[in-house]
């Protein structure tokens, strides 16, 4: 039974891990706290439906199409809404509340062009097969979905630790200015960080749509506070800490459904997120922040 | 024409009410970010207030004012209790402890009895009248407009501006924040209690995280450069879904829209002093 669970936990989880890490990418390297992203998930799982239902494409050529769409709707988010207030070196709190009206404009678009409604995956687009481990069930889904999550965020950790353009990254995220008289290319960072993290999270919309064959204009919305709660978990703007911090939001779920009560899901999760910002506000591999005076 | 008004108010009475309890809430966040301080559990404290005073009604048939007076104050002690730990806490890791805060609470109405899971309590009888609102928002005005200059006032300010200066000045930022924030709860509940009251009834959902980005959305629209900024803002955010109404499926579409418009177009906010100036020069040319 608690093996069962922990197979569940894990696909849950690698999902979130995936969506908190685009979350905390664009909150590391451009400081903004882009509440846009649940909207980009939705819209990446709504491309992959389009590309499934209308143009009869199989699931697995969709998926990445349909990153490559939110991509470049993180792109684009980045080019007409951010730039202009970097431009300006708006207060911090400007750009958040301008992902909050693209957020609201995306899932208003959404639910003017789908409707309201959930919208389904045709059937026979989902893998249905399943094997048996032991007493365990695993679906062939699940497999790909951990999969997937984890090459995907193994291949973003190491682009960042191992390339020259992962260093490049990395100094915009540690200081702008600096980096910029140093001679990287800051916009261009800024564009590729954008486009990779959009690009992560309409993936793992794609595969929260499968996994729950749901796909509707606000299924975002409860991604939202749970990335938060992901990459305070793990530390703000850090990558590791964003993959342990949604792998344990997953586990925390799973294991507090079945052996708690379903009632306080949601408490327990934000629960913990209260304490740890109370007793560690750095996160679990965040560093201290220094107090400028 | 009394006819007409007649139906107009019988219309839009609710929009009204609704303006008004909006721009309470868009008050209370403004007098937390007057000290400095993003707190996003406003939404959580009006829940706390509107339910207290919804269930001070219905199960205690206290009168009006007391369950209002119960509404704030159960949000203030809460503020009290959840300030002293988390208003250590800065900039975005306030408001998302505030926001974790809010989370949880929200939870507990979900579960529990007494605030009638997830159907929430309903059947709260009418009892806000529009003077109450109309009452309770020129104090908040007096108010506001005493505090701006009084020694309150320029404590937030200078807590606002530069934290460590306003430290070594000899202000002691703990007791105030704590006081904007627990002020700013007690506004929100008593917000809240107001709401319950003509909208007849409450449920978890209303007092989630999206309640709690819009009332800080509203108040960056308007402007927080003056207590007059949040309050149009938020007017205007509550008036706009009902002008839009030709627009159908996509009338929220243009809430975003604007959002991201003013904030790119008016830094300031649209009640935004400098602009106006602009504007009267250009006039007078």
């Amino acid at each position: 039974m608690i093996a069962q669970q922990l197979v569940n936990a894990l696909t849950l989880g690698s999902v979130y891990a995936l969506f908190a890490l685009g979350f905390t990418l664009v909150f590391g390297v451009l400081e903004v706290m882009n509440l846009a992203h649940g909207a980009v998930f939705m819209a990446g799982a709504y491309a992959a439906l389009v590309l499934v239902t209308k143009a009869n494409l199989g699931i697995w050529v969709a998926l990445p199409l349909a990153m490559l769409v939110s991509g470049a709707l993180g792109l684009l988010i980045d080019q007409v809404v951010l730039k202009p207030l970097r431009a300006r070196r708006a207060h911090h709190l400007m750009p958040m509340i301008a992902t909050i009206g693209v957020g609201i404009l995306m899932t208003n678009a959404a639910q003017g062009i789908f409707g309201t409604d959930t919208s389904r995956f045709p059937f026979g687009t989902i893998p249905e097969e399943s094997f048996q481990v032991g007493t365990i069930r695993i679906t062939d889904l699940q497999v790909a979905i951990v999969i997937i999550s984890f090459v995907l965020m193994v291949l973003l950790l190491v682009i960042l630790k191992r390339t020259r353009l992962g260093k490049a990254a990395r100094a915009v995220a540690e200081n702008p200015q600096t980096s910029y008289l140093l001679g990287i290319n800051v916009e261009g960072v800024f564009r590729l960080i954008s486009f990779t993290a959009a690009a992560l999270g309409g993936g793992a919309g794609v595969l929260i749509g499968l996994s729950f064959n749901a796909v509707s204009p606000f299924m975002g919305q409860p991604l939202m506070p749970k990335g938060i709660a992901v990459i305070i978990l793990g530390g703000m703007g850090d990558m590791r800490g964003a993959m342990v911090g949604g792998l344990f939001l997953g586990v925390a779920e799973v294991m507090g459904v079945a052996y708690f009560s379903s009632d306080y899901r949601d408490a327990v999760a934000f629960g913990l997120l209260f304490l740890i910002l109370l007793v560690r506000p750095s996160g679990l591999f965040g560093r201290a922040m220094e107090r400028k005076a | 024409m009394t006819e007409y008004l007649q139906l107009f108010w019988a219309t839009y009475s609710t929009v009204i009410y609704t303006v008004g309890v909006h721009s309470m809430l868009a008050l209370s966040i403004y007098l937390t970010l007057s000290c400095g301080l993003l707190s996003l559990g406003n939404a959580a404290f009006m829940g706390i207030g509107a339910y207290t005073a919804a269930l001070a009604t219905l199960r205690l048939g206290l009168p009006f004012g007391e369950a209002l007076a119960l509404g704030g104050l159960l949000p203030g002690l809460a503020a009290l209790v959840i300030g002293i730990p988390t208003l250590r806490l800065s900039g975005v890791y306030l408001a998302m402890a505030t926001l974790g805060f809010g989370e949880v609470v929200r939870v507990v109405f979900l579960n529990l009895e007494i605030t009638g899971g997830s159907m929430g309590l309903s059947g709260i009888p009418m009892k806000t009248q529009l003077w109450h609102i109309v009452a309770i928002l020129a104090v908040l005005v007096y108010g506001f407009v005493r505090l701006r200059h009084s020694k309150i006032g320029r404590a937030f300010e200078a807590i606002k501006e530069d934290e460590t200066a306003a430290k070594v000045m000899g202000i002691n930022i703990t007791s105030y924040k704590l006081l904007a924030f627990v002020l700013g709860a007690i506004l929100a509940g008593v917000a809240g209690g107001l709401n319950a009251h003509f909208t007849f009834f409450v449920s978890p959902r209303e007092y989630g995280f999206d309640p709690a980005v819009d009332i800080l959305t509203a108040a960056i629209f308007g402007g927080t450069g003056s207590f007059v900024g949040p309050m149009v803002g938020s007017a205007i955010l509550a008036i706009l879904p009902e002008l839009l109404r030709f627009l159908k499926a996509f009338r929220l579409a243009v809430n975003g829209l604007i959002l991201i418009l003013v904030v790119i177009y008016l830094p300031n906010g649209i009640w935004d002093r400098k602009l106006f100036a602009r504007f009267r020069r250009k006039g007078s040319v």
